[in-house]
C-alpha cells in the first residue's frame, strides 16, 4: 500500500459516463502540472488514469476517482483511488495479464496502468467492488 | 459531444484532432472518416495528433481500426505529430499500434503516401512485365 501523507488537496470526480473519463483526465492533468511532474510523467499517469476509469465506468459499472497530491516526506506525488461497487474481479492474476479481456478492449488496461505507474494497489471482492490505488512520485 | 473535423485537401483527407475526446466521439470519427473516404475516393488519410497529449488503449486501437478500415477502402493511413512524451508511454502501456505508419509532420505524411502510391502503380506495372514475359 502506498506510504505518504495527503497534503490534503483531494478531488471527487465521479465516474458515471464517457465524458467522465475525460474529466478525470482532464482533472489528474491538472493535479500532476502543480505538483511539477516532469512531462514524461504527467503523460504516464494521464494515460493509467485514462484506463483506469474506463475500466470503473465499463466493468465496475461507474464509481469514483479520487485525486489527491501526497508527501512522503522526501518527494512529492499524485495519488489516485478508483473505486466502485461493481461485480468485483473474480481472478485477478488473470485480469492483470497483458492481452486478457472479458470486455472487447485490448486487455492492456489494467496491465498496462500498472506499468505506467510507480506504485499500484488493487483490491477486489466479488459482489462487492474493486479499489485501485496508484501513485506517481516526482523525481 | 465534440465532433472532429475531416478536411479535403486534394486526394488526401486530413483529420486534426484538437479535443480530449470522449470514447464516443472517438468511436464517431471512425465511422464518419470511412464515409467520406468513400464520399470523396480519397486516396490517403492523414490523423495529426500534435494536439493530444495522452493516446491510450482506446484512442491507439481506434487508430488501428482506422488504419485497417481505410486500407479495405483503398486509402493509406499516416499518424502524424506523436509527441515524444506520448511515444514513450505507448511503447510502455505494451501498445504496438500494428499496421499504423507514422510521420513526424503533415508534410512527410503527404510524401509517404505518394510514395506509397507511386509503390502501388509500379508493382502492378511490375506484375504485368512479368505475365508478359512468362507468355513470350
Amino acid at each position: 500500500m502506498t506510504a505518504g501523507v495527503d497534503l490534503g488537496v483531494t478531488a471527487v470526480q465521479a465516474i458515471r459516463s464517457d465524458e467522465d473519463v475525460v474529466r478525470v483526465r482532464q482533472l489528474v492533468r491538472t493535479t500532476a502540472v502543480a505538483a511539477k511532474l516532469s512531462l514524461v510523467d504527467q503523460t504516464k499517469l494521464v494515460t493509467a488514469a485514462s484506463e483506469l476509469a474506463r475500466n470503473t465506468l465499463i466493468y465496475g459499472g461507474g464509481g469514483t476517482a479520487e485525486v489527491a497530491a501526497v508527501d512522503d516526506g522526501r518527494r512529492r506525488g499524485i495519488r489516485i483511488v478508483f473505486a466502485d461497487e461493481g461485480p468485483g474481479i473474480p481472478d485477478l492474476d488473470l485480469a492483470l495479464t497483458d492481452g486478457y479481456t472479458t470486455g472487447g478492449g485490448l486487455g492492456l488496461g489494467l496491465s498496462g496502468a500498472r506499468r505506467l505507474v510507480d506504485d499500484f494497489d488493487i483490491r477486489t471482492a466479488v459482489g462487492e467492488g474493486t479499489r485501485v490505488t496508484v501513485t506517481k512520485w516526482s523525481r | 459531444m465534440d465532433r472532429v473535423p475531416i478536411l479535403k485537401i486534394g486526394d488526401i483527407l486530413l483529420v486534426s484532432i484538437q479535443v480530449d475526446m470522449s470514447d464516443q466521439t472517438a468511436v464517431q470519427l471512425q465511422e464518419n472518416l470511412a464515409e467520406r473516404i468513400v464520399a470523396t475516393g480519397s486516396h490517403g488519410v492523414i490523423i495529426d495528433i500534435t494536439a493530444l497529449d495522452i493516446v491510450d488503449s482506446f484512442v491507439g486501437r481506434m487508430l488501428s481500426t482506422i488504419a485497417s478500415i481505410s486500407k479495405v477502402l483503398d486509402a493509406e493511413t499516416v499518424v502524424v505529430g506523436m509527441r515524444p512524451a506520448v511515444a514513450i508511454t505507448l511503447v510502455e502501456l505494451g501498445l504496438s499500434l500494428n499496421g499504423i505508419r507514422t510521420a513526424l509532420n503533415v508534410e512527410r505524411g503527404m510524401e509517404l503516401i505518394a510514395a506509397a502510391r507511386a509503390d502501388e502503380w509500379y508493382e502492378v506495372d511490375g506484375d504485368e512485365d512479368a505475365e508478359t514475359t512468362a507468355r513470350s
